[in-house]
């Protein structure tokens, strides 16, 4: 039964061929790709062709979660459960290392191919993981001018040696806080901070106590946009002694979304961080 | 005995003390000893002082308040019930508690006006209180009282856990742990003025009660010849516990078994008299929330590992301890 799907699947791509219908995929190339990751998701909606990508996750469409909300209305979403992935009849899956186990064995079984990404940990994986994603669904040329794009940008915010750098901090519910082991952490430190959690002797990310953080004296606590509905965790954002602490400039135009993952959108992060430096520049000269 | 008794008082109020100080100096911020002190009275050294202000402050504090809170109403509960298993915790009054706040916390009715939230902590711990007096009688027998108790404190459970589940914050549904453990962690001075007005006004109310407890003992055709009027002493402790368990809970979630521990241990030491175990069961109360505070911070620094899984540790044996008892006195 799964076979006949799959061949009749294939049968259909062939009569398209003959008929010589506009063939914007390359033939070889996955031409129902569903994703079931934020990351790949996004990267995705940057690189397929029109109609390609079938469906995405609904954290995409989630603004807390995802800076390409607004694309992703586009989509139809998908809660990354086996069945529903797999009755979209996909012929690639793009899914994360995170994602449940269960369910990328389950489409494996089931004859879906699946390629599954990593989690950015650091700047320099995000070409990397854009052309992973582009090869799969078959638009290197797409990948390549991407990653080009970001490099470029990169290189545009990079920090001028000898440079007196400010000292920062990430904080998020709970106390969470990231190290130089993270996509944040090594953002912040392209943008020329130093990360009073790194000094504090967070790698990846951890807990980072309150009275820790007050005691480093950072010059800029960057902290996470509270969700709707209250919660317990995020009180510690709103505590008195984090708004004693007092910012000698505006909290950077950037929100969570925007390094989450690997994808160019991180540049969006990087360069709200670099206007706030210059703005602790110019506030403590 | 009454030497005995004042002597017993004092080492209470010795230990809360001695605690109080502990909790202050314990914390992940390695401060030396000299330095918090001087930080805290006079205000030296910038970050200091906002560490020892702000951050320990509140919790030494908020774990007095809800240490007398929960030790205060345990043993006004049990005088009340004349049963010693009826503990804020044990018969759901701390749970529904919890549910009032998270309804508040979820509604957006806590960000309307801040005393929303412990106002509506306070409703959900008299509608429990209430409930158990209807299901289990003012004379309650222990088998109703525990069953109830367990009936209100599941349902109380598992709507805080909808609630939560529901919310449209990712956070919420994993502080279920919180509200039915309980935790002093990251609370500011905030909380502190949430609470703290309504667990001294309990506390206030709790003293006008002692007398009439004290006769209930007799029974309460003693007491009512005694001349006090019953209904009005139990409106009055009912009133008192929820003012005082639904702030703590507010701000602190549900930490079970400080009122039924201490209690108990301290009716060794001064009998069983109201008038005389309620004013040593809150300094009582006081020291274990301190001490259990601290041991959190000095086992798990960075895990905020919740009160309630000391206090159950500690506590769990102790009611079955009673429970044996209980049964070797029936036989």
């Amino acid at each position: 039964m799964l076979g006949s799907v799959r061949r009749s699947e294939h049968m259909l791509a062939g009569l398209a061929l003959v008929a010589g219908l506009a063939q914007p995929v390359a033939a070889d190339a996955p031409r129902r790709v569903v994703s079931i990751n934020l990351c790949t998701d996004q990267l995705a909606m940057m690189m397929a062709a029109p109609g390609q990508l079938v469906s995405v996750s609904n954290l995409a469409a989630d603004p807390y979660s995802s800076a390409m909300a607004k694309e992703a209305e586009a989509y139809p979403v998908n809660h990354g459960l086996a069945e529903e992935v797999f009755l979209m009849r996909p012929d690639l899956v793009l899914a994360g290392r995170y994602t449940a186990k269960a369910t990328v064995d389950l489409l494996e079984r089931l004859g879906v191919p699946v390629v599954t990404l990593e989690p950015a940990r650091s700047l320099s994986e995000i070409p990397d993981h854009i052309r992973i994603v582009g090869g799969a669904i078959g638009r290197e040329a797409e990948a390549e001018a991407l990653v080009a794009r970001f490099e470029a940008d990169l290189a545009a915010l990079s920090v001028p040696e000898d440079q007196v750098l400010p000292l920062a901090a990430l904080y998020y519910a709970n106390g969470y806080s990231l190290g130089s082991n993270s996509l944040a952490g090594q953002v912040l430190e392209a943008a020329g901070y130093r990360n009073a959690a790194a000094e504090a002797g967070l790698a990846g990310g951890g807990n980072l106590p309150l009275e820790v953080l007050i005691m480093a004296m950072p010059d800029l606590v960057v902290r996470g946009t509270p969700y709707p509905g209250r919660s317990r965790s995020e009180d510690i954002l709103t505590h008195p002694a984090l708004d004693a602490l007092g910012q000698g400039v505006a909290a950077p135009d950037l929100s969570d979304n925007d390094w989450i993952c690997g994808t160019p959108q991180v540049i969006h992060a990087l360069r709200g961080l670099v206007d706030t430096r210059k703005a602790l520049e110019k506030a403590g000269s | 005995m009454t030497r005995c008794y004042s002597l017993i008082l004092m080492a209470l109020f010795a230990a809360v003390l001695v605690l109080f100080a502990g909790s202050l100096l314990v914390g992940p911020a390695a401060i030396g000893l000299g330095d918090s002190l001087a930080a805290l009275f006079r205000g030296e050294g910038e970050m200091v002082t906002l560490v020892m202000r702000e951050v320990r402050l509140p919790r030494a504090i908020l774990g007095v308040l809800v240490g007398v809170a929960l030790g205060l109403s345990g043993a006004a509960m049990q005088g009340l019930l004349r049963n010693p298993l009826a503990e804020p915790g044990l018969i759901g009054t701390s749970a529904s508690a919890a549910l009032g706040a998270v309804l508040a916390l979820q509604t957006g009715l806590a960000a309307a006006f801040a005393l929303a939230l412990p106002l509506a902590a306070l409703l959900g711990a008299l509608i429990s209180v209430l409930l158990i007096l209807a299901l289990a009688g003012p004379r309650g027998a222990i088998q109703t009282l525990i069953l109830a108790g367990i009936g209100i404190s599941a349902l109380a459970s598992a709507l805080t856990s909808l609630v939560l589940n529901l919310s449209p914050n990712p956070f919420a549904a994993s502080e279920i742990m919180f509200w039915m453990m309980g935790s002093l962690a990251d609370r500011s001075m905030l909380h502190v003025g949430l609470a703290a007005p309504f667990i001294l006004g309990g506390m206030l109310m709790m003293t006008r009660a002692w007398r009439g407890l004290d006769a209930l003992t007799l029974g309460e055709d003693a007491a009512a010849s005694m001349g006090v009027d019953l209904m009005r002493l139990r409106l009055w402790v009912v009133f008192a516990t929820a003012a005082m368990v639904g702030a703590a809970t507010a701000v602190a979630g549900a930490i079970g078994f400080v009122g039924l521990v201490v209690p108990h241990l301290l009716r060794r030491a001064v009998g069983a008299s109201p008038a005389r175990l309620l004013p040593a069961s809150a300094l009582g109360g006081a020291a274990v929330v301190l001490a259990a505070d601290i041991v959190v911070r000095v086992i798990a620094p960075d895990r905020d590992l919740k009160l309630g899984v000391l206090t159950a540790l500690v506590g769990s044996p102790f009611f079955l301890h009673l429970i044996l008892r209980r049964r070797k006195d029936i036989a």
